[in-house]
């Protein structure tokens, strides 16, 4: 048997998601006593390759480094993957339930003819999984009978793995057809020195409470303080107040920070299921019935026009 | 332009489910069952591409038992011209959504397949994507804005780092996400005019294709339960805490 992790990068560096995807795939091989192996797909990719390699219990990095795969399209990146994985004789395909890992996965395995394992929390042994359904309000254990195994892997749900000193190859991989069904037109992405918030220790995030952008200033100067990230809930999204990217919740980004400070939100099921994995939740919110407050360890009910500056000077 | 949309009818987004003492399953028998909210999305998108011209035919799918026709007779009281209903009491799982949409696709052959981004019960955000794979479409996933440029489709999609847009070859599938648009609301008297419409039905076995699940549920839990910790009385005892505890 053997695993093959798809790596989460930006054609330039190995990202956060990537360690944790291979702590799930440790998992498995050590309970099924497989190898892994990393691909890294895209265009212009050596140094992630390069970076790849010294990832220790990695057994090899496949490089596949094609203009066709630069931008990850599925309709490029699907039936490549799927056929490195029958040629390879790979029994699991693993990658992280990121945007990107979800929407190539899917695509590869309807075309290997498998089903796929969608946000995977625990490993019970190499056919079985567990994985939060209905917004993360139960638990479904799962057990597989296909013989390969597609997964995503919910990257809260497992620690970073080291991504250094190891060594190990890299083989190139052949070209990737252009099957000129789609094209990459352009790309806003959100520039920050804030940690991301996929793997941040801290996150501040603010709700429809913030009554505008201009006020998660306030949010963003407790957070640079305390080296945290900047999130939100939908609320405060679908207002404009800030960009998807920062998102909480089960359609948004999962998050399980050690200390997770919600400013302004009620506390709905599906933004409690981004984050109720948190290590200490702290609520402030002028309504003392907000429901955030049954989850959270610290409360404080009080206007967050006064609570959140004087946090700030306190810290 | 046709569009196909599937519409999966899943307990309402508000209740707080309840997991059946045997640990089987979660218990959806007696709940209130709406249609998913990002197929709800879909559907609006659908019927906003018919209302600017773009297309001329709205055909709504929904594959489960004989009690989704409920689901589908909204989404006529909210506008499609025609509803297919997928017979089935099997339990079906993505890929076997996507085998019986790709057979309806060689039926119907849409210029456009709209999708949910994502069920909100089973939160698998796959069916999309392998119905594309299968029928060998383009695919645009989690998409918050659309339009169509002679024969491409160009999609914007909220993705992890910001936004990305990409332009497809039609027919293609699409996936909404939430800020798609904001659907609209059913009105009683459409509700009722739409209870005298026709649903068309057709069976799994009709369509001749295998859904055999390939997963089988072992147990269903609760999760851990996370419970209501202390209240503050201002913001000092909040940073002593958090300090004691070794959180700042
Ligand atoms: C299919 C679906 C998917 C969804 N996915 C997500 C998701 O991924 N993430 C998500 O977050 N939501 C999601 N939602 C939306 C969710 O149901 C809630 O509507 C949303 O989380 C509410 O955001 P909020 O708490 O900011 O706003 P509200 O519920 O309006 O709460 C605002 C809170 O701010 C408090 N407040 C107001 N002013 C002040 C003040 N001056 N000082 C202190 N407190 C104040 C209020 O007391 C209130 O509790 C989804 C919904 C659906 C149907
Ligand atoms: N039983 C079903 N009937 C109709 N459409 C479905 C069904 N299951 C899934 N879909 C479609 O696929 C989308 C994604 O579902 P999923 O892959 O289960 O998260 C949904 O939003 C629907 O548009």
């Amino acid at each position: 048997m053997s695993i093959l992790v798809i790596a989460e990068h930006n054609n330039e560096e190995l990202q956060a998601a990537t360690a944790n995807t291979l702590t799930a795939a440790k998992e498995i091989a050590e309970k099924t006593g497989s190898e892994i192996s990393l691909l890294v797909a895209g265009g212009n990719c050596n140094a992630v390759a390069e970076a790849a390699s010294a990832i220790p219990g990695v057994a090899q990095v496949l490089l596949a480094d094609s203009p066709a795969l630069e931008k990850q399209l599925p309709e490029n990146f699907a039936p490549y993957l799927s056929e490195l994985v029958k040629e390879k004789s790979f029994t699991y395909v693993i990658a992280p339930s990121t945007t990107q890992g979800k929407n190539v996965l899917p695509r590869a395995a309807a075309l290997l003819d498998v089903a796929q394992i969608s946000d995977i929390t625990g490993i019970v042994d190499g056919d079985t999984f567990v994985r939060p359904i209905y917004a993360g309000n139960a638990m479904q254990t799962l057990k597989s009978s296909d013989t390969i195994k597609a997964m995503t892997v919910r990257t809260a749900a497992f620690d970073p793995a080291d991504l250094t000193g190891g060594s190990c190859s890299v083989e190139k991989l052949g070209d990737a057809a252009d099957v000129g069904l789609s094209r990459f037109v352009s790309e806003e992405v959100v520039q920050s020195d804030r940690p991301e918030l996929s793997n941040a220790r801290i996150i501040v995030s603010g709700g429809r409470g913030m009554q505008s952008g201009d006020n998660f200033e306030m949010l963003e100067k407790v957070a640079d303080k305390l080296g945290a990230a900047v999130g939100a809930s939908r609320a405060a999204v679908d207002a404009g107040y800030v960009p998807n990217d920062m998102q909480v919740g089960q359609t948004g980004k999962i998050v399980a920070p050690d200390l997770y400070i919600a400013v302004g939100i009620s506390g709905a099921i599906q933004h409690l299921a981004g984050m109720k994995d948190s290590k200490i939740i702290v609520a402030i919110n002028k309504d003392e019935d907000a429901p955030i407050f049954n989850v959270a360890d610290y409360g404080l009910v009080a206007d967050l026009f006064d609570a959140v500056p004087e946090l700030d000077s306190q810290l | 332009m046709k569009i196909l949309v599937g519409i999966k009818r899943v307990v309402d987004a508000n209740i707080k489910v309840r997991i059946k003492a045997d640990n089987s399953a979660v218990d959806v028998e007696k709940l209130k069952m709406v249609v998913n909210p990002f197929c709800e999305i879909a559907i609006e998108e659908a019927l906003r591409l018919k209302e600017s011209g773009v297309a001329t035919e709205v055909i709504a799918v929904s594959i489960g038992s004989d009690s989704c026709h409920e689901q589908l007779r909204t989404a006529l009281a909210l506008g499609a011209d025609r509803v297919i209903h997928v017979a089935t009491d099997e339990v079906i799982q993505p890929l076997a959504v996507a085998k019986l949409f790709n057979a309806i696709v060689e039926q119907e052959k849409p210029g456009l397949v709209l999708f949910g981004k994502q069920s909100i019960d089973g939160d698998n955000n796959q069916s999309g994507q392998m119905l594309a794979a299968l029928s060998g479409m383009a695919q645009g996933t989690f998409a918050s804005e659309i339009s169509i440029e002679g024969d491409e489709i160009m999609v914007t999609r909220e993705v992890d780092s910001g936004l990305q847009k990409v332009a497809l070859k039609l027919p293609a599938v699409v996936t909404a996400d939430l800020r798609l648009n904001e659907p609209r609301y059913v009105s009683l008297p459409n509700l009722m005019k739409a209870k005298r419409k026709p649903i068309e039905s057709i069976s799994v076995a009709e369509l001749g294709i295998d859904i055999t699940p390939r997963l089988s549920t072992v147990t269903v839990l609760n999760p851990p339960e996370r419970s209501a910790g202390e209240k503050v009385a201002n913001v000092a005892e909040l940073v002593e805490k958090l300090k004691s505890e070794g959180a700042l």
